[in-house]
């Protein structure tokens, strides 16, 4: 009885701790987000830092983004085109991959990749200028390490997040093309043609855009802060680099379903 | 004696543990202090008190008229910008070239024409007798060079006050050397005022003009090096700290040391008991 008892206390006291730890890193996160925020307009003194980032984050990343996004829309072709010429309608497959990327699929996997590509190497770049002390140095400069390092990947982040989200959509609806008309024979002038008329520039582009900056958004200040309240130490880093790519993913996941649920729920 | 820096009854702990106890003391103008003491006494949380990085929970820490404790963003900001400071391991800008982390505040405080910039660049690292490691990346340098890059990184805006955290730590006898002798001649030739954190006795002892030991928070002994040497008679740790003596060798016997080398299987035969009483 008395083990049984002193268990229960070991998994309350276990869940007490954990909750006192969640509450305390979501309270730093908190006061975190509103010091940068207070910072993001100052960043654009240094223009150039923010361009430096956004080649950084963006640019470097295209590779990832451009095969993705090709395999993606391969696939895409494929699949759709066995399931519409059941239906005898494998002229609308231009539509559907085109739907699918711009709409879920483009915004969600570029935020869950550019979360695995650049949101980790944010986290563990800010994480290591914080374990040698170069955070610190900066500060000991009059330099503010918000303004300086963090404030510029963050709206690195903001800008190349819709940028690679519609590079990727674009590379994928070549992709379905190439399987579907070159390969499997679907009309071109269909493919394109129900694109041109289906898709909406505000409800499917425009939302598809306000998906990617949303997902970039929170990317990059998850990214940004785990980095500065990184324990400086080498576990530090890693578990800080791990706790982005896990938290990054599964906010893109929730929040996409909440923005989906707004904007093409009925 | 005008002091630049004056810390009066300052406290500060981390959770509940106590790293600074009621200390005083004042730092003198254009001279060289040393702050010394074993690992872990507070030494380095006294140079972040003075460079506002934190704040004391109780107590005053004045920097050359300025309360830290009450400091605005801007004023901290301004007192910053006269303060240079030698880190442990330098904390160079990885992603910089040595010039370039020279340049770094000069940059970010100044708007200097780009030639102004890299003269002053070419004089600070001449100083440091670098010049020619300019281009080279710190994953290139030496540790003892990284120190020396990094010192002329926090002389580049000219400061009035230079803190030092461990200068001394891990360098060779060369670099070391090179080191004291620019800490001494950068501070007489700039009229600095230094502080000097260190556990290195010798080295400490050989360049400054005024000493404090810290031990568990509190400030233990204070003077001029000769001074330090006057109360080392009169006080245990002090003895023990400035020759250096380890807590266990104090009183251990060759018999107590090689039963030890034996129990650990060094290789060493225990001395036999019999033996251990006649030579007792």
């Amino acid at each position: 009885m008395s083990g049984w008892i002193s268990s229960l206390l070991a998994f309350l006291a276990l869940l007490g701790r954990w909750m006192l730890e969640s509450a305390q890193h979501t309270g730093r996160m908190i006061l975190f987000t509103g010091a940068v925020f207070l910072r993001l307009f100052p960043a654009w003194t240094r223009p150039r830092l923010i361009i430096q980032e956004v080649y950084a984050i963006g640019v470097l990343s295209l590779v990832i983004i451009v095969i993705s996004g090709g395999f993606v829309g391969l696939v895409l072709g494929l699949q759709g085109y066995n399931i519409l010429s059941k239906f005898n309608a494998t002229e609308s497959l231009g539509v559907m991959v085109s739907l699918s990327l711009v709409r879920e699929l483009g915004p969600v996997v570029t935020a869950l990749l550019f979360a695995g590509r650049a949101g980790s190497a944010m986290t563990a770049e800010i994480a290591l200028m914080k374990t040698t002390e170069q955070l610190s140095a900066m500060e000991m400069m009059a330099v503010d390490p918000l303004r300086r390092v963090v404030a510029p990947r963050f709206w690195g982040a903001l800008f190349a997040m819709p940028l690679l989200a519609a590079l990727f959509s674009l590379v994928g609806i070549l992709g379905g093309y190439l399987i579907g008309v070159v390969v499997l024979g679907v009309d071109p002038a269909s493919y394109w043609g129900q694109i041109q008329q289906q898709m909406s520039p505000v409800d499917d582009v425009l939302n598809g855009v306000i998906k990617s900056l949303a997902f970039g958004f929170v990317i990059g200040l998850i990214a940004v802060f785990e980095g500065y309240d990184a324990e400086p130490t080498s576990l530090g880093i890693s578990r800080a680099t791990t706790r982005t790519v896990v938290l990054s993913s599964l906010t893109v996941l929730g929040l996409d379903f909440i923005l989906t649920a707004w904007m093409f729920g009925t | 004696m005008d002091s630049y820096i004056q810390f009066e009854r300052v406290s500060f702990s981390h959770g509940r543990r106590v790293i600074l106890d009621q200390v005083d003391l004042a730092i003198p103008r254009g001279k060289i202090t040393a702050i010394m003491g074993p690992s872990g006494t507070g030494k380095t949380t006294l140079l972040r008190l003075i460079g506002g990085q934190i704040r004391a929970r109780s107590g005053r820490v004045m920097v050359n008229g300025l309360d830290m404790g009450r400091a605005s963003r801007s004023e901290l900001l301004a007192m910053r910008r006269r303060l240079g400071m030698l880190f442990q391991n330098g904390a160079l800008f990885t992603d910089l070239t040595a010039a370039e982390n020279v340049a770094f505040p000069l940059r970010e405080h100044s708007r200097l024409p780009e030639d102004i910039i890299q003269r002053i660049i070419a004089l600070k690292l001449q100083a440091v007798g670098l010049l020619s490691a300019a281009d080279q990346m710190p994953a290139a340098l030496s540790g003892g060079m990284s120190r020396r890059v990094a010192l002329a990184r926090a002389l580049a805006l000219d400061p009035e006050l230079m803190l030092y955290d461990e200068p001394f730590t891990g360098q060779d006898p060369i670099n070391l050397g090179v080191l004291l002798r620019l800490i001494a001649s950068l501070n007489k030739a700039l009229g600095l005022t230094s502080v000097l954190v260190s556990h290195d006795v010798a080295e400490a002892l050989s360049i400054a003009d005024q000493v404090f030991v810290i031990n568990e928070g509190r400030v233990v002994g204070s003077g001029s090096p000769e001074d330090l040497l006057v109360q080392k008679a009169e006080s245990p740790f002090l003895q023990q700290f400035l020759d250096g003596v380890p807590d266990a060798v104090t009183g251990q016997s060759e018999t107590e040391a090689r039963n030890l080398a034996a129990a650990l299987g060094l290789g060493v035969p225990a001395v036999p008991m019999a033996e251990q009483e006649s030579v007792q």
